[in-house]
Order: structure tokens, then C-alpha cells, then sequence
């Protein structure tokens, strides 16, 4: 019986990162239907920022998380103004240049700071472990639980209970007819870019400490990330959160019970099948077109 | 008269095969030219700068770059310079392949020092094989090779298990839990520990691997808490290894009743993942950073003021050191018309240096390298300390794990 709560923690905190990682996507996929392949590169920068505050400027990580969300922001910002909307309605087009913009981000990482696998430092105040039903957890991964579910419940609010947020979904359903009523949708996709690159900045910045920290980081989290979201139902954000504990959970059953190169597979399987007889996905949110 | 675009493509296309056919040499660089001319001995170095193992390659390069300047600096190799050919095969060993031949047939390179990964070593084999040119390796691997081509200056498993595995079952106990990186270097490694374990009498109590590059170790924890062996014995490698450590740590386990016994992890990794998740547990290797010799201490002096105060010397980029200067004492025994290869290859049979770690040889059967055993516990400071070092050199067996079977001067041979 213990072990088998202690394999449901297990998988609750795998996919409270899963969802950490998935949760700047989902709202970049899932809501502007950009498919970001520059994602991981996102969530890389946001680890190395951690590294950056923690070396240079002595800054815990608890106290860089909102400067990193800021700056990793920027960065989204920045190549949503410049290279993203001027490809406009182009979906092939824009595959090719986030992958583009992943690997010179990657490069100009690698050269700036060398390919050394980088240190960031748990934060001392959580680095024991804790009771929770009277099995020991991580006071880490316990943290990273909540800290995910806060993100979530802020970017749901976000969307669905600010001026932001509306203008957004008027944009998702209609950008002309949004336009017309005086709604700047360029500057709304730009700011949720940016948003989502934040959260993925935020993601990589969490992560760091109980990972690894190299430039190429990124390209394992953007499959397990393209895989919540999918698997999730693009445009639900309820369902990147279901999807991302649901492949916690899978994940980490099968690992226990046989081994985790098994697990990558079934689970992948598993998503293959899921999308060939459900390509919505689990969740679907219905709009009226 | 017009030409159109299919004449003109036709007629190039004809001129190139001409131009490769009838005139090689403009193709073939220095093809007339002897492997050492103008007083240059040209060598490769083929290292990844980037991709998945530029993380550890780099330093390689680096080791292997600040030898051929010391030596250079030294006035050559009676009176020649060795002349680095750098290329970067971005961790992707069919590029790895390409740029070996490039070095070998392009720019007629006497030997080539490189790769980290087996998969890149089995991938330029056939490259050097069929030229009969050398390649010189140093990265512990998992031995069960036997090719006249490379000269291995790394550990082969019974040279880091061998004093190991018995020390680990004396001092914590028979259970063992072993855990690698799911390829063919850690397999083998635990073939052999298994092996060593059925001798003593010990037990394994799982043995699992993980994907490489794997870093979500939840399950493998539980699975160890649920199996409490006395060590786990691990060959992951890379990013995993940080982790693994790190996740080990942050699950509160204890590495004085559970400690992991490491094949992998060097002074490189345990920067990476910081001194406290590394503290406890254990490596075998012919090297570490702090061994104390007079020859250790020169080269880490050297290699810090070259690359940088904050750089980490480990057991691989240690083996590229002194492997150049193996290169340079046998090449130093042959005349310069008789530099080729093969020659190389035969004057390096039994070359003695003082490397680093002690004083190794090249074993002239296998071309393996005689090396100093040692176990080390890492410490809270991102060092190690080593704890029990060989009195006497070891014998580098490659198919220790295979007794029917054994490499010789002539190749590979069965046992009957």
C-alpha cells in the first residue's frame, strides 16, 4: 500500500513538471496556434539565467524566479515582434524559423558561456525531505507541485478573467471582426508570446536545480511539452493540466514496474494511438465558429 | 550561341568528374608529399566542439591541444612541430566517420586522436582499418575490442572493477542494484561486475537501464528504496548522471548505507552537479584531479593557466595528455622517412611514460594501456579523495569478460 502512494506522489510530481514545462506552450499552441519549436531553447534560457543570477550576482533562486520570468519574457518578446509576425498566417513558414531561432539560440549559448553542464543550487530552505501520507517526499518537489499549480490557476485567470485574456479569445476566434472593434492584435500576440516565454523561462529556472543545465537541455523538454499539450487537447488549458498527470502517472507506473526506456515507449505508443482515433485530443473546448 | 541551364550543368558536371578523375592531386591535398614535410607532422583532432557530448569532448580537445604546445614549445619532435588538424564531428558519429577520412586521405594526418563515445570510435574503425592508419583513444570503454588501428589509452572494465567490486562487497555489502545508460558501455560493465559478484558470493538485486539523456529519476528512487541494496553500481552517463545525484540527494537517501559506485563520474560531473549531491559516493578510475605526483601537479597547473583557473582536469582528458606524448616518443624512434602509421603503431609497443596518474605502457599485444587503479570518494568541495590506489600497475585485459576469448598481436583469437 505505501509503495503504492508512493508511486502516485511520484507521478503527481513528474507531472507537475510536465506541466510546468507545457503550460508556456499550451497557451503559445494551444491559444495563437504558433508552433513553437524554439520552446525548449525558452525553457534552456530560463535555466541559465538561474545559473547567471546565482554565479554573478550571488541571488538565491527563489529570489531570481520573477527577474528570470521577465527576462526570459523579453526574449520572447523580442523574436515574436521580429520574426514571428512578419510571418503572419504562415504556419510552415514560422515550424522553420522557431527551429531556426532554437538552434541560434543554442549556438550563441554554447559560445558565450562555453557547453559545460552548469551548477544551479537547490534552495537550502527546501532541501530536505518531508511527510506527505506518511511517505517521504522531496520538500522540493512538493514546492515545484504547488508552484505549478499556482502558475496554472494564474494563467487560467489570466485568460479568462482579464481584458488581456478576452481580447485574446476574441483574436483567437475572429482577428478581423476583433480588429474592427478596435482590439490591436499585434500587440495582444505579442504579449502572450512573451507570457508564454516566460512561463517557460520560469519552467527551466525550476527544474534546473534537481537537472542538468546544457545549452542543449531544451530538446527533451519540447517533445514532452508538444506531447501534454497534445495529448491535452490544443486551446484547453484544463486539459494540459489532466494530460500532463495522466502522462505523470503513466510514466512513472511503468517505469517502477519495468523500466523507464519501456516507459518512453509505451507512453509515446500510447499518444500515437490516443491522436489517431481522437486527433482533438482528450479535452476539446468548444467554440462556436 | 545560348547556352541553357542544362548544357551548362552538363558541361560542369563533366568538368568536375574530369577534374577529380585526371588531376587528383588538386583534390587530394599533399598527396605526393611525405607524412612529414617542411618539418611538420601533421595530426588530427577530432573532438566534438558541438552537440550532446561537446560538454566532455571539449575538454579533450583542450587536453590534447595543450600537450602538442607544450611539446611544440619543447622544439618539436626532433626538431619538427606537430601541426593539429582540429574538425568538429558535432557528436554525430556518421559526421565523425566523414572528418576521420577528411584527416586521413585529405590531409594525410600520421595519426588521428579522438572520440569519447564507443559509438563514435566503431564508426571511424573502418575509416582507419582500411587505411591503415592510427587512432588514438582515450576514454575508458567497455573493452571486447581488438583492432590494430587504435591504440586505447583509457581503462578497460577489469581495470576499473577489479580492485572495486570487492572493496564495495567488503565494506557495505552484497547487494548490489545496478543502473546504466541504456547502451552498449554499460552492459558490458555490468556483465563483468556480475561476473565479479558471482565469484564473491553477491547478489543483484535489479538491473535497469535508463534512456540516454534520461533525467526524471522518481521511479528508479522508489524502486531502490522498495529493494534497499548495499550499493548502487552505476554507469549512467552524461546529463543523467547530475540527475541522478541530484535527485538521489534531494529524496534524502543516505550515502553512507547506500552509496553509489560510480564508473562515470569524474571531476567534470560533479562540478556540474555540485559538491553536495556528489559527497559519499564513489569512483574507480586511473585518475583524479587530486592525486599527488609531481607530474599531476604540472599538468593541472598547466592546463588551468591555459584554459582557465575555473577548468577541472578527469580520467579522460588526463589519457589524451599523456597519450601525445606517447605519440611523440615513438615517433621521436623512427626516422623521418619511416614515419608512417604502421611504424608508429610498432614503435609504440611497449612505450613507457610518466603520465599523470603514474608511469603507464603500452601493452604490446593489445595496444591497451597498463594503467593505476584507483577509488576515490567525492567530497563536498567538487573533489575527490582517494582512498585506496593500486601498489602495483594493472594489466589492461580487454575481454576480461570473455574467457574463451583474447587479443593478441595477431588479432582476436578463441581459446579452446
Amino acid at each position: 500500500m505505501d509503495q503504492f502512494i508512493e508511486q502516485i506522489v511520484t507521478g503527481l510530481s513528474i507531472g507537475s513538471i510536465l506541466l510546468l514545462v507545457a503550460l508556456g506552450l499550451s497557451i503559445i499552441y494551444g491559444s495563437m496556434g504558433i508552433i513553437n519549436l524554439a520552446h525548449g531553447e525558452f525553457v534552456m534560457l530560463g535555466a541559465y539565467a538561474a545559473w547567471v543570477f546565482h554565479t554573478y550576482l550571488g541571488l538565491g533562486l527563489l529570489a531570481s524566479l520573477v527577474p528570470i520570468f521577465f527576462v526570459v519574457a523579453v526574449f520572447g518578446w523580442v523574436i515574436e515582434r521580429y520574426v514571428l509576425s512578419l510571418l503572419n498566417n504562415r504556419p510552415l513558414d514560422t515550424i522553420l524559423a522557431t527551429w531556426g531561432v532554437g538552434i541560434m539560440l543554442q549556438q550563441a549559448v554554447r559560445l558565450m558561456v562555453g557547453s559545460e553542464l552548469r551548477y544551479v543550487q537547490l534552495p537550502p530552505a527546501l532541501s530536505d525531505s518531508m511527510d506527505v501520507f506518511g511517505i517521504s517526499v522531496s520538500s522540493y518537489r512538493v514546492f515545484l507541485f504547488v508552484v505549478s499549480i499556482a502558475l496554472f490557476v494564474a494563467t487560467w485567470l489570466l485568460m479568462n478573467r482579464t481584458t488581456v485574456g478576452m481580447k485574446l479569445r476574441a483574436i483567437i476566434q475572429d482577428r478581423s471582426v476583433a480588429a474592427s472593434f478596435g482590439i490591436n492584435a499585434k500587440r495582444v500576440y505579442a504579449l502572450t508570446f512573451a507570457y508564454g516565454a516566460g512561463l517557460a523561462g520560469l519552467a527551466g529556472a525550476l527544474v534546473s536545480p534537481l537537472k542538468s543545465v546544457s545549452p542543449d537541455m531544451g530538446t527533451g523538454y519540447v517533445v514532452d511539452a508538444f506531447m501534454v499539450v497534445v495529448l491535452g487537447g490544443v486551446q484547453s488549458l484544463a486539459g494540459t493540466v489532466a494530460s500532463a498527470f495522466i502522462l505523470g502517472e503513466l510514466s512513472g507506473g511503468i517505469a517502477f514496474l519495468q523500466n523507464d526506456t519501456v516507459a518512453k515507449a509505451i507512453v509515446l505508443l500510447a499518444i500515437v494511438v490516443l491522436i489517431r482515433f481522437r486527433p482533438e485530443g482528450l479535452f476539446t473546448a468548444r467554440v462556436r465558429a | 550561341m545560348s547556352i541553357s541551364r542544362r548544357t551548362l550543368l552538363r558541361n560542369t558536371a563533366a568538368l568536375g568528374a574530369f577534374a577529380g578523375a585526371g588531376l587528383p592531386h588538386i583534390w587530394i591535398k599533399n598527396a605526393d608529399l611525405a607524412f612529414a614535410a617542411g618539418g611538420e607532422i601533421k595530426v588530427g583532432v577530432l573532438f566534438s566542439l558541438t552537440g550532446t557530448t561537446a560538454i566532455i569532448e571539449e575538454s579533450l580537445n583542450k587536453a590534447t591541444l595543450l600537450a602538442i604546445e607544450e611539446i611544440n614549445a619543447a622544439g618539436g619532435i626532433k626538431g619538427s612541430k606537430i601541426v593539429p588538424i582540429v574538425e568538429d564531428p558535432a557528436s554525430d558519429p556518421a559526421t565523425f566517420s566523414e572528418k576521420a577520412r577528411k584527416l586521413v586521405v585529405g590531409d594525410k594526418c600520421v595519426s588521428v586522436f579522438g572520440s569519447y563515445t564507443s559509438a563514435s570510435r566503431k564508426a571511424v574503425l573502418p575509416v582507419f582499418e582500411r587505411q591503415n592508419n592510427l587512432y588514438w583513444y582515450p576514454t575508458l570503454y567497455e573493452g571486447r575490442e581488438c583492432s590494430k588501428n587504435v591504440i586505447y589509452t583509457g581503462a578497460v572494465p577489469n581495470q576499473q572493477q577489479d580492485e572495486f567490486v570487492p572493496w564495495l562487497v567488503k565494506k557495505f555489502g552484497k547487494k548490489f542494484y545496478l543502473i546504466g545508460s541504456n547502451y552498449i558501455y554499460p552492459k558490458e560493465e555490468n556483465n563483468y561486475c556480475k561476473k565479479l559478484l558471482e565469484k564473491l558470493g553477491g547478489e543483484v538485486v535489479a538491473e535497469e537501464y535508463v534512456p540516454l539523456g534520461h533525467s526524471e529519476f522518481s521511479s528508479v528512487i522508489n524502486k531502490i528504496r522498495s529493494t534497499q541494496p548495499n550499493v548502487i553500481f552505476s554507469t549512467v552517463v552524461g546529463d543523467s548522471v547530475v540527475a541522478l545525484h541530484r535527485q538521489y540527494k534531494a529524496a534524502g537517501l543516505d550515502p553512507e548505507k547506500m552509496p553509489m559506485a560510480s564508473l562515470t563520474t569524474s571531476e567534470n560531473e560533479v562540478a556540474a552537479m555540485g559538491g553536495e549531491a556528489a559527497a559519499g559516493h564513489f569512483t574507480s578510475a586511473p585518475y583524479f584531479m587530486v592525486h599527488k605526483s609531481p607530474e599531476n601537479e604540472k599538468f593541472v597547473e598547466a592546463y588551468k593557466k591555459r584554459w582557465g583557473a575555473d577548468k577541472v582536469t578527469h580520467f579522460v582528458s588526463e589519457a589524451c595528455y599523456f597519450q601525445t606524448y606517447l605519440f611523440k616518443q615513438a615517433v621521436e624512434k623512427l626516422a623521418t622517412s619511416d614515419l608512417t602509421p604502421p611504424n608508429i603503431r610498432d614503435a609504440v609497443k611497449g612505450q613507457e611514460v610518466i603520465a599523470p596518474q603514474g608511469k603507464v605502457r603500452i601493452e604490446p599485444e593489445n595496444l591497451h594501456t597498463w594503467l593505476w587503479p584507483k577509488i576515490a570518494q567525492a567530497k563536498s568541495n567538487g573533489q575527490f579523495e582517494i582512498l585506496v590506489e593500486a601498489k602495483e600497475w594493472l594489466k589492461p585485459v580487454p575481454y576480461a569478460a570473455y574467457p574463451g576469448q583474447s587479443c593478441t598481436e595477431k588479432g582476436l583469437v578463441e581459446k579452446s
